[in-house]
């Protein structure tokens, strides 16, 4: 039996506002507990909530972001439900009239392009944090989460693999902080899935019963969770049981999910719209003017990159993954003259690989633009090896100055006189007799070892180019 | 020179601002002459849960500096009892409720703040039914309020302690709420005057919800003068309720004296029924003639949907109620029971032990109505009727300029009488509820007595005609006097 797989994803991405949805009490992540809920936050008798504008801008840019027609009429609607850290007894949110709906998202996975469609997005309030931890046999609810905006991004189940679960996730990630209207931190919530998962016979057009994952917080997990929980159902048919329609929730101890509740047991949310709101009508004026202010998208910046600098679909990709990278990118090549190539191979090799040790963004890179740009003239020039080159990043990387002044204090200038190097050659070649007469008798492969020899010999400042074409004229 | 005597309860608002203006008296010395009369009958009719005399002192030395000062407002230093369904800053606001008995706002209601800022003295805060709940007083977890009129009648409710409190002269004027009649319909039972504001024209800011979409606060008080004076300080736009209007207000005393020539009232078929006591019918004929001598025309109009209006009201009342009364869990603030064992122990003794029986039986009924599966026949179908019921009035106001019928199809009936019997209780509010549904104005004032209990006409007028109707009652007011009676018992 062949198994299809269908994954669609919910995505909750707190939007970048400094006040809440539905009060003026500030959003800043990190405050001492229940010291950024106001009375209206609080859900106290008689408080009323009013619409924060910066969260329609912000959900209307992703609306058009994504090619979707942004509603010019949306109701919020309560949602029911009891819990301690949801104050009011129901969650202000959307549901038959959205703000948002149906966009697309471009994802590639391994070369090929997939388009994945956008069912709805609408925005709704965050409920307060409930710490079962720290106060024996208590739960602490801390409210300062509660009516930060949300915008709830819910896909079509177009997706056939982890993996491709990952790609949209990661591009849904990366779009949302080009556009500014979300931070993407998943450590601290601000952006979070939730994957609805199933399987089915292939060539089968019902949907299979599908599973809700959640607590997937890095895009490593999602993939793990997906995966195992793709195993899992498969296991479950093949040997003649079914697949409950449940909630699970992703163990990353044991890389395993567990069933948290059943669907069936699910609250009834009574639904109905909102008294205290009135409809939200977005005017064409208003959308015109964030359409206006909407930055260059990541799809078009990949494909300008791929046109204005000829770089690969691979390279534009990664290079584009964030608005912070991207413009590095740029710039450095402006500030260098240089060829795009060579720039982005030094940020997605060296940079990329310094940034990760060290736990750093791009944004906290030590090596500015014109740093890095001041090294990679001195490659281009000749001034410097390629090999050399990585040890004057270093030296960028620990703040020790400028590129020319660095290689300056180090002499690590390349020698490109042919008559030092062929003194070098000579030398070697003097030293190296029994290798040499190997050479001389067929065995090619030795070649390398000269030509390491040489360079070894230079302390690594030879050019190389030199080297082997003077080396192969002398052996 | 102090005029003080018994009289002073009978002085009109305009009455009192002149002599606080022209310091024949002091505010300190009004307060002190109200505080003395609650003391004196409180205890039998049950009109004030909580008496804030010290701050009321306090406020009102406050307002004889503003009143010496001459930076006073018109109803600077005349006190009032607000419903305690308003938020007062560091006094409890208990919504008639045991689930609020411990619960003392850290916030002013809109409503509040802006009688406080006139230089209004409060009082107190009045006696109501539970969570607005009721038209009769007589769920509120204080006990019943009793009629002035006559103790073993009810006032009226749900704000029939603010009713009976201006009834009694407890207090020249008060605040109350409107659900589907809560403030006319306690007015018509106690001979006052009170008015529902087309819904949006005042803050519901700071107002313990109820139902949100059909919720108004308003004043009450012994004439359309005094009522006109106290909602110029009620009404205005307000940024913290969404659904306030942003409609500059107006003078709601500049056309009080304007003529009744050419008005035509229209009077609907449908509220002359079976259900109309026979004498309410006659004391409303006497009424009507007199506005005829005062130059208005009668006419009669249809209201189809009439009979639809209370069951309407009963699904979507409740639907948002429902849902309004989840934060009272026992988690944050108000009631929480004893020792829960878990969280569901805590939410369900909790609002089992805070929660009254009316109340509980109408969240039930909500969660019902708005429940998968029945939402469409319930809730969505009576949201539905509401829009044919309001367009009911619409076609009525391109004939009419004005509606008027009783506001209570009964006078004051006596306490138990209806309280074991939900749905006959529920008919009470036959005349009032539908213009609520609408979201329009009415106006209640005393035409008359039947068997001793008062009675009353309601005006109903078009969306932000307030300023006509009062004007309407004024006139009627000046050719009778109905408004200037009071109870004879208490002296």
């Amino acid at each position: 039996m062949r198994w299809e797989t269908v994954i669609g994803l919910e995505i909750h991405a707190q939007l970048a506002t400094n006040s809440k949805i539905f009060s003026g009490a500030s959003t800043a992540y990190g405050a001492s507990p229940n010291t950024q809920a106001c009375a209206v936050d609080l859900g106290l008798p008689g408080v009323l909530p009013v619409l924060n504008e910066a969260v329609v801008r912000m959900a209307a840019k992703f609306g058009l972001a994504i090619g979707a027609s942004v509603a010019s009429r949306s109701v919020f609607a309560r949602k029911n439900y009891f819990y301690p850290d949801l104050p009011k007894g129901y969650q202000i949110s959307q549901y038959e009239l959205p703000i948002v709906q149906k966009g697309l998202v471009n994802i590639e996975v391994d070369g090929e392009e997939k388009t994945i469609r956008i069912t709805r997005a609408h925005l709704e309030e965050d409920a307060g944090k409930s710490l079962h931890e720290d106060f024996q046999g208590l739960t602490g609810i801390d409210l300062n989460r509660a009516g930060t905006p949300l915008l709830e991004i819910v896909s079509e189940p177009d997706m056939r693999s982890g993996k491709e679960a990952v790609a949209y996730m990661k591009k849904l990630h990366s779009l949302v902080r080009y556009l500014e209207i979300c931070d993407g931190n998943m450590q601290e919530g601000s952006f979070r899935c939730d994957a609805n998962v199933s399987v089915r016979p292939k060539g089968q057009s019902e949907l299979g019963t599908r599973t809700e994952l959640k607590n997937l917080n890095s895009f490593r997990f999602v993939e793990r969770a997906i995966n195992f929980e793709i195993e899992r159902q498969i296991d479950l048919l093949e040997s003649g049981g079914e697949v409950v329609q449940e909630t699970r929730l992703y163990d990353a101890d044991n890389n395993q999910t567990r069933s948290m509740r059943s669907k069936e047991e699910a609250n009834d949310y009574r639904y109905f719209p909102d008294p205290d709101l009135l409809p939200l009508v977005i005017e064409p004026g208003f959308l015109e003017q964030v359409k206006a202010q909407l930055p260059e998208l990541p799809n078009d910046k990949k494909q300008r990159f791929m046109e204005q600098y000829g770089l690969s679909l691979y390279d534009a990709s990664t290079l584009t993954s964030s608005r912070e990278l991207a413009d590095y990118f740029e710039q450095t090549v402006n500030e260098s003259g240089s060829e795009a190539k060579l720039c982005a191979n030094w940020i997605m090799g060296d940079l990329t690989a310094f940034l990760n040790k060290n736990n750093l963004e791009i944004t906290d890179s030590p090596v500015t633009t014109s740093q890095l740009a001041g090294l990679l003239r001195r490659i281009m020039d000749q001034t410097i090896s390629g090999k050399i080159a990585k040890q004057v990043f270093e030296a960028l990387w620990s703040g020790e100055g400028e590129a020319d002044s660095i290689i300056e204090k180090h002499g690590w200038k390349q020698v490109t006189d042919s008559g030092a190097i062929e003194q070098l050659i000579d030398e070697i070649l003097v030293n190296n007799p029994k290798q040499l007469q190997q050479y001389r008798d067929g065995k090619e492969k030795l070649f390398g070892f000269f030509v390491g020899q040489v360079m070894k010999a230079s302390k690594g400042q030879a050019n190389p180019g030199q080297v082997n074409e003077l080396l192969k004229k002398k052996l | 020179m102090i005029i003080f005597h018994e009289s002073m309860q009978y002085k009109t608002l305009v009455e009192l601002s002149h002599a606080l203006q022209q310091r024949e008296c002091s505010s300190v010395e009004l307060t002190r002459y109200f505080l003395e009369r609650i003391e004196r009958y409180n205890t039998e009719l049950n009109t004030f849960i909580t008496i804030t005399s010290e701050s009321a002192l306090a406020q009102a030395t406050a307002a004889d500096e503003r009143l010496a000062k001459g930076t006073s407002h018109a109803l600077t230093g005349i006190p009032i009892a607000h419903k305690d369904i308003f938020c007062t800053q560091g006094v409890k606001t208990s919504c008639g409720s045991k689930m609020l008995d411990n619960f003392i706002a850290p916030y002013n209601a809109t409503v509040v703040e802006k009688c406080q800022a006139a230089g209004m003295v409060m009082l107190g805060k009045t006696n109501m039914d539970e969570f607005a709940m009721g038209s009769s007083n007589e769920t509120s977890f204080y006990g019943s309020v009793k009629n002035p009129w006559d103790t073993g009648a009810v006032p009226g409710g749900s704000s029939g302690g603010s009713a009976a409190a201006v009834a009694a002269r407890l207090t020249p004027v008060a605040t109350g709420t409107d659900t589907g009649g809560s403030i006319r319909q306690p007015a018509a039972l106690c001979g006052i005057t009170g008015l529902k504001p087309t819904y949006g024209r005042v803050s519901r800011y700071g107002m313990i919800a109820f139902a949100s979409s059909l919720d108004q606060g308003g004043p009450l008080g012994q004439s359309a003068e005094d009522v006109a004076l106290m909602f110029n300080v009620m009404a205005g736009f307000d940024e913290r309720d969404s659904t306030s209007l942003n409609h500059p207000p107006e003078d709601y005393t500049a056309h009080l004296n304007d003529s009744l020539k050419g008005l035509k009232i229209g009077l609907p078929k449908e509220y002359f029924g079976d259900s109309l006591d026979a004498q309410i019918g006659q004391t409303l004929e006497a009424a009507l003639k007199e506005l005829e001598q005062a130059g208005a025309t009668l006419h009669e109009i249809h209201l189809p949907h009439t009979h639809l209006a209370v069951p309407v009201y009963y699904i979507i009342a409740p639907a948002e109620c429902s849902s309004n009364l989840s934060r009272y869990d026992g988690v944050r603030f108000g009631y929480r029971c004893e020792n829960p064992n878990d969280l569901m122990d805590l939410y369900q003794r909790s609002r089992s032990e805070g929660f009254g029986a009316e109340v509980k039986r109408r969240i039930m009924i909500g969660t019902y109505a708005l429940s998968a599966g029945y939402y469409d026949a319930y809730y969505l179908k009576a949201q539905q009727i509401r829009r044919l019921i309001r367009d009911d009035f619409t076609a009525a106001f391109k004939q009419v300029d004005v509606i008027v019928g009783p506001t209570s199809p009964t006078p004051a009936f006596n306490l138990g009488d209806k309280i074991d019997d939900p749905i006959q209780m529920y008919l009470s509010d036959i005349y009032t509820i539908s213009v609520n549904l609408a979201g329009l104005p009415g106006l209640s004032i005393p035409m008359g007595f039947v068997n001793q209990r008062p009675v009353g006409m309601q005006l109903i007028g078009n969306f932000l005609t307030e300023a006509r109707l009062l004007n309407i009652a004024h006139q009627y007011q000046q050719r009778t006097d109905w408004h200037k009676q009071s109870p004879p018992d208490l002296v």
